[in-house]
């Protein structure tokens, strides 16, 4: 099994091991066990119901907003267990930044959107905020379109824009790991074109977790992919060679379209 | 072939015939039914311009007697028959402006721990307590105001306040009654109010955006202050809103516990009089010549004040969306 890319000499951002995860009484995820490369993308693929987003959701204890949601096992993410009672979620989620499928700015303005998370955690002055902006912006590919009018509110832009903008909020505070959560499932073609593309460049710089419905953005963005199945972890492994030649059955079926 | 075309076309000439005898039935039903609810909504502005008018005109004995200074002299004294508004109007504003800065922040506190940080098994009884505080009727608070409440005030709060604060609002001796106690019984009236409106406002923000919120790493107080508040603000300014109208024309609990004194002191220790208090403790006994055309015009000093209350909220939730922009 290759799901321990640590062992193989490839540096993991987070390592998953054994890790359970429970809605209630309902076992969400059973016993996944993962590494997640560094400054690579992986893509998570598999029918509706299959843990992919509950999955993503444990990497920043997301999940811990919601009484009766719990998981149990180790996610390391430098070097100590992020699952652990007393962990500084924060702090983590600071680290471990999340964009949602639908795009969810903040109620002000584009300028805000993004110095809001930043001064959270950091003292700039006028002038570095301005720059932090900036940069953001332009990661996100959105600066272009966005620099006249930085202080009108983010709910103005477009479907697509603002996706970018929620992009460029997370990448802002600088965090480590990025996941995207179906990222693209609201937009159209387009900006999806843009948002992948977007995801292909920030890999140089973030680790990413991409959760998505469309086999084709796997296999053009990630590096590594995983198909789940009913909170199993089925096959993981890099992209070419699971879409190339997957090794189980229920892989084949699902991404020939024989399934789900 | 054409012949049974023909055929068909007549068919459907005859069918939609048919329809448009039943669709002027149709019309004719709907402008009746518009007619009605129209009827049903008149009503409501006959009825306000009605109290209106008559408020005014039988007010009119009174404000012509004294003008102006009706609305502001602090004589209030049926013996000599001179009559001013000035320590009703003051009373009825002091009382529900401490209700609202006693009230607005616990309710406040309340609805933000009810919607974020609450154990699940917790969130119901309490909610539920906060509804059945809500329906408490409002002689029991007064009752409860006079006989309990204000002894306590009188003997553990008052002391207190008038050696730490003191003067002009908080002098001696503490007495239990009077306008502070009136405001702090109001609080207690409506902050059930605003707290189940705050609570259901914000319980109206949307999960993906909190928890973007969360997910760049805010505490809960930084998701309140910075998402949640901006979203909601129209549904907390109409919940504080909502709070002051009922302090406002408060009647029974205000009258256990306000003094029903008719003297003007800044002294929110002293016992006093609002507006609705007075027309409770005077109306039985009034003389038609000016005393009652003056109750009158105290009940319209108060149609008045609730009216600037509720165009002043408009206003401030009007500003507020311009500010935010672009929705």
């Amino acid at each position: 099994m290759s799901e321990f890319l640590s062992d193989q000499g490839i540096n993991a951002a987070l390592k998953v091991r054994n890790l359970d995860f429970y809605y209630g009484d309902f076992k969400g995820l059973k016993s996944v066990s993962m590494d997640i490369a560094e400054k690579k993308v992986t893509a998570f693929i598999g029918p509706s119901g299959c843990g992919k987003s509950t999955l993503l959701r444990t990497f920043n204890r997301m999940y811990d907003l919601y009484p009766g949601q719990r998981a149990e096992g180790e996610i390391i993410f430098h070097g100590s267990n992020t699952l652990d009672k007393g962990y500084d979620l924060n702090l983590l989620r600071a680290r471990v930044g999340m964009v949602f499928q639908k795009p969810t700015p903040f109620p002000m303005s584009i300028y805000e959107n993004i110095a809001f998370g930043v001064r959270l955690y950091e003292n700039l002055s006028r002038a570095d905020m301005d720059n932090r902006v900036q940069w953001a912006l332009e990661q996100a590919a959105l600066w272009t379109e966005v620099k006249d009018k930085l202080h009108q509110s983010g709910l103005s832009l477009s479907g697509g824009q603002q996706q970018r903008l929620c992009i460029a909020r997370g990448v802002a505070v600088k965090p480590d790991v990025l996941l995207l959560d179906e990222p693209t499932s609201a937009l159209d073609p387009i900006s999806t074109a843009k948002i992948e593309e977007l995801v292909f460049e920030l890999k140089s710089t973030y680790t990413i977790a991409i959760v998505t419905h469309n086999m084709q953005q796997a296999a053009r963005v990630s590096d590594y992919t995983a198909y789940m199945y009913l909170g199993e972890l089925m096959e993981f492994g890099v992209t070419d060679e699971l879409f190339m030649k997957p090794k189980r059955k229920e892989t084949e079926d699902y991404i020939t379209g024989r399934f789900g | 072939m054409s012949q049974h075309m023909i055929e068909t076309e007549a068919a459907v000439q005859a069918a939609m015939k048919r329809q448009a005898e039943k669709s002027a039935v149709f019309l004719r039903q709907d402008r009746i039914f518009a007619g009605i609810t129209f009827s049903f909504a008149a009503l409501v502005l006959l009825v306000l311009f009605g109290i209106l008018v008559s408020l005014m005109i039988q007010a009119w004995p009174a404000i012509s007697e004294f003008g102006l200074s009706f609305f502001y002299s602090t004589t209030w004294s049926p013996s000599t028959g001179e009559f001013g508004a000035g320590i009703a109007i003051w009373g009825t504003l002091a009382t529900s402006l401490i209700a609202l800065l006693i009230g607005v922040p616990i309710s406040f506190g309340i609805a933000m721990f009810l919607t974020e940080s609450c154990p699940v098994w917790m969130r119901r009884p309490l909610g539920t307590a906060i509804e059945l505080l809500a329906g408490v009727p409002s002689i029991i608070y007064g009752f409860w105001g006079l006989f309990i409440f204000a002894p306590l005030v009188q003997e553990y709060i008052q002391p207190w306040m008038i050696s730490w604060l003191g003067d002009p609002f908080f002098a001696g001796p503490p007495l239990g009654l009077g306008v502070f106690t009136a405001g702090l019984v109001l609080a207690l009236m409506i902050i059930p109010f605003i707290a189940s409106v705050m609570r259901d406002v914000f319980e109206t923000v949307p999960a993906v955006l909190k928890e973007s919120a969360y997910g760049i790493g805010c505490t809960r107080w930084e998701v309140i202050r910075n998402i949640v508040l901006p979203y909601t603000r129209v549904g907390v300014i109409g919940g504080i809103m909502l709070g002051l109208g009922r302090a406002l024309g408060e009647t029974m609990a205000v009258t256990f516990v306000i003094g029903n004194a008719n003297r003007f002191a800044l002294n929110l220790f002293a016992p006093g009089n609002s507006i609705a208090s007075t027309l409770a403790n005077e109306f039985a006994e009034a003389d038609a010549t000016l005393h009652i055309p003056a109750l009158f015009g105290l009940g319209l000093i108060l149609f008045i004040i609730t009216f600037v209350v509720l165009s002043a909220s408009e206003w401030l939730i009007k500003q507020g969306e311009r500010k935010a922009g672009g929705r």
